[in-house]
């Protein structure tokens, strides 16, 4: 260990054999899980409930994880960008940069069987769910290889077979949903937890409110995250809510406020609520003893760096020095390059390295998902029933194109 | 009866020879109910299917306003708190957008939810979630996500309860690729179809009547048979004709068998049809009655215009044109909101006398 710190600091020092060497110690190094201890970049501030430490434990392993996965998903959501631009990708197109952190650090503290459901700014958590780039490019483009056949489009990702419930387009469903989700858990007594993303402009509606009484009200295991990236569309939070503290909006919910460009963070913050949710487990409940609620909402901090969607500039209700801004000060991938690097876990080169291949992987998915075939027309009438009845449907003209269904 | 005869094919399993044996007596006794058989409200009928299938599947739960500690606000989930207890049967606040997302979220899951609608006039405020999330859902995520929700309680008009709680729904869902919308009339219809919707795997709008839940009607063995169904997505033709084709569904079906009465007095032999299904709409039997009689009226209690009716006149246009004798004639609800005074409800909805003469009309009697 001692050498390696040595060495990296003075390379010119040594002979080129004795750096071969070394890289192939760090490449060693590199799926190390010895826990290291790292403090988080702010203090968690916290409503009704008292917060977890600051002192995160990760290790060389899990940052190198976090770097590669996060660099993926900024690079996929670049190459999106270039494809809508090239009219490749149609409709909408939400995309997720600058808030890769919320989705890597969630992932690190749950399992497949913990429930996620978002919005519909939904590429990025799928990635994290174990969905792959080329389904992904695939259904932004409309191919049949694409994750739900082409049929749903950017905002309809889904995998259940990771406990990923998708992709919605309409702001703040998702909320009651995931709780739903959350009583599906706590009704087959999974030890799982359901994580509902929404962002601060979904923060007002209605029906969240309404499943945050009814989960706390039946005790659901239920962990309500606020990607609060401060507009919401072109609209900045102090203008469309009077209480901007969006972990507090839950009154008798507990609520923790994190910062979202902190993978490491947000890893805590996300490993704490589980634990409060499944605290008693989902078979005992003391919720007649004091008001204990299994819920929290977390608050995380986050910016994107696009606009709301690739038709929004980003740049008339911002300003571009907002954004650079937090491009240079809070780069969620520069944190944690930042991280590995002074920790010795790899160097810069190796760090661009791994960009790189990370960009070939990329461009990779992209030219297979380009040669990638369209629908069959008759996918036009699939999976709307899965019990058709012998049913018909029709084309825009039923004496030209009408289906049976099975 | 076709509910007999269909119902291997949609309940799988549970088809043992004892059942095959009652099939074949019933098939024998079909047009008319077994003698001295037994009679059954409607709200009967739906508490009995609600329990069955709770008891068949441990995956089916109950929610909804005042259906658990009430018992129920129309009493149709009676009982089923003290036998299932409070993780079956889950009373919510009122708060329908909220608990009708935390349903159909529960279905994603693979849960089989059977949400109650105190009415239906307030499933508007939980729409998005009936439509957008549940109806379309096995679409948009290419058959990963299925829905198996029940959305039920009593549709369109009581007695007396204003514009806001007066209106029928059955065209607005019906109109949705994803939903399948049922409307029981008889008590037969109301176990076999809510059954066939609780098994479904797809989401089920079910429009009750609350006028009719106290209404009783004969029940055939077969009928109160645990593994019971009825299909989705087929018509029954409760009294065949020759002159003229009469269809609707809920509470109008009594109305239009009491029209068929007068009219068969004047000479005149309606063939009525209780569609039973709204969607899938079952077009093959309308149009082969049409092709019989020549004459359609359709009848509807909601409002007229893009209704359940104006849909089966295009079908009927479009598939039988050239064995129409006479245009189609609509009865549907007035285009107006519910009025209070008892005198204006009685014009705002169908009547007994407005089915007859547009029958008449249709077979030029008229005058």
């Amino acid at each position: 260990m001692a050498l390696s710190r040595l060495s990296s600091r003075s390379t010119t020092l040594l002979q080129p054999l004795a750096t071969t060497s070394l890289l192939r110690r760090r490449r060693h190094i590199s799926t190390d899980t010895t826990p290291i201890t790292v403090e988080t970049s702010l203090p968690f501030t916290s409503h009704l409930i008292s917060p977890p430490s600051r002192a995160v434990e990760t290790s060389s392993q899990e940052l190198l994880s976090f770097f590669r996965d996060m660099a993926l998903m900024r690079r996929m959501e670049i190459a999106a960008d270039s494809l809508y631009k090239a009219k490749l990708i149609r409709g909408f197109c939400h995309l997720y940069d600058g808030q890769e952190a919320v989705a890597i650090g969630m992932e690190a503290a749950i399992t497949k069987r913990d429930a996620i459901i978002t919005s519909y700014r939904d590429h990025c958590t799928f990635l994290g769910r174990g969905g792959g780039l080329f389904e992904a490019f695939s259904e932004l483009m409309g191919r049949t290889t694409g994750c739900s056949k082409g049929k749903g489009g950017s905002m309809h990702f889904y995998k259940k077979d990771a406990s990923f419930y998708g992709g919605h387009g309409i702001v703040g469903a998702q909320a009651p949903l995931g709780c739903g989700l959350a009583f599906a858990q706590k009704y087959s007594k999974e030890e799982a937890v359901t994580f509902t993303l929404y962002g601060d402009g979904a923060a007002n509606q209605g029906q969240l409110f309404e499943a945050l009484n009814i989960a706390a009200l039946w005790d659901l295991p239920a962990v309500l995250v606020c990607e609060n990236n401060h507009y919401g569309m072109g609209t900045a939070e102090w203008r469309s809510a009077k209480s901007p503290a969006y972990f507090k909006r839950g009154d008798y919910v507990p609520g923790l406020k994190v910062d979202g460009m902190d993978a490491l963070a947000v890893k805590q913050a996300c490993k704490f609520a589980k634990e409060h949710a499944l605290k008693n487990g989902p078979i005992g409940s003391n919720h007649h003893a004091f008001a204990f609620v299994f819920e929290q909402i977390l608050e995380m901090d986050t910016y994107r760096y696009h606009g709301h969607s690739m038709s929004d500039p980003g740049s008339t209700y911002r300003t571009r020095d907002e954004i650079s801004g937090v491009r240079q000060v809070r780069d969620p991938i520069d944190r944690v390059r930042k991280l590995i690097i002074s920790h010795d876990i790899a160097t810069e080169k190796e760090l661009k390295d791994m960009e790189k291949e990370v960009r070939k992987e990329v461009d990779a998915a992209v030219a297979q998902a380009k040669e990638s075939p369209i629908p069959e027309p008759s996918e036009l009438f699939s999976n709307i029933y899965v019990k058709g009845f012998g049913a018909e449907s029709f084309g825009a003209d039923r004496k030209e194109l009408r289906a049976t269904f099975p | 009866m076709w509910g007999i005869l269909r119902r291997s094919a949609v309940d799988g399993g549970g088809f043992s020879a004892s059942s095959l044996r009652r099939t074949r007596f019933a098939l024998v006794s079909a047009r008319s109910y077994a003698a001295g058989s037994k009679e059954m409200t409607v709200r009967d009928a739906l508490n009995s299917a609600i329990d069955e299938e709770m008891s068949a599947d441990p995956k089916v739960f109950v929610m909804g306003e005042e259906v658990g500690q009430y018992q129920g606000a129309y009493k149709i989930t009676k009982g089923l708190l003290e036998k299932y207890g409070p993780e079956r049967v889950y009373d919510t606040p009122i708060t329908e957008a909220g608990f009708t997302g935390i349903g159909v979220g529960a279905a994603y899951a693979g849960l089989k939810p059977v949400v109650e609608f105190m009415t239906f006039n307030f499933s508007m405020q939980a729409i998005d979630h009936i439509i957008n999330s549940a109806a379309k859902s096995n679409y948009m995520s290419a058959g990963q996500i299925n829905v198996p929700i029940v959305f039920r309680g009593p549709n369109g008009a009581a007695a007396g309860v204003g514009a806001q709680h007066s209106q029928c729904y059955a065209a607005w869902y019906a109109s949705v690729p994803g939903l399948k919308v049922l409307a029981p009339y008889s008590a037969e219809d109301a176990r076999g179809l809510l059954k066939a919707a609780i098994r479904d795997p797809d989401p089920v709008v079910f429009l009750e009547n609350e006028l009719l839940y106290g209404e009783s009607f004969p029940i055939s063995e077969e009928a109160l048979d645990s593994s019971f169904c009825l299909p989705i997505g087929k018509a029954r033709i409760e009294r065949e004709g020759k002159d003229v084709t009469i269809t609707t569904f809920s509470k109008m079906v009594g109305f239009v068998l009491k029209a068929a009465e007068k009219l068969a007095e004047e000479g005149i032999s309606a063939e009525v049809i209780n569609l039973r299904s709204i969607r899938p709409l079952d077009r093959a039997t309308i149009n082969a009655s049409v092709r019989k009689t020549s004459r359609l009226v359709t009848v509807e209690e909601g409002f007229p215009q893009h209704g359940v009716c104006a849909e089966i006149c295009a079908s009927v246009v479009e598939e039988s044109f050239s064995y129409l004798d006479a245009p189609v004639e609509r009865i549907a609800g007035a285009d107006v909101p519910m009025p209070y005074a008892a005198n204006l409800e009685r014009l705002a909805l169908p009547q007994v006398e407005d089915i007859v003469r547009a029958a008449k009309r249709a077979c030029y009697r008229s005058k």
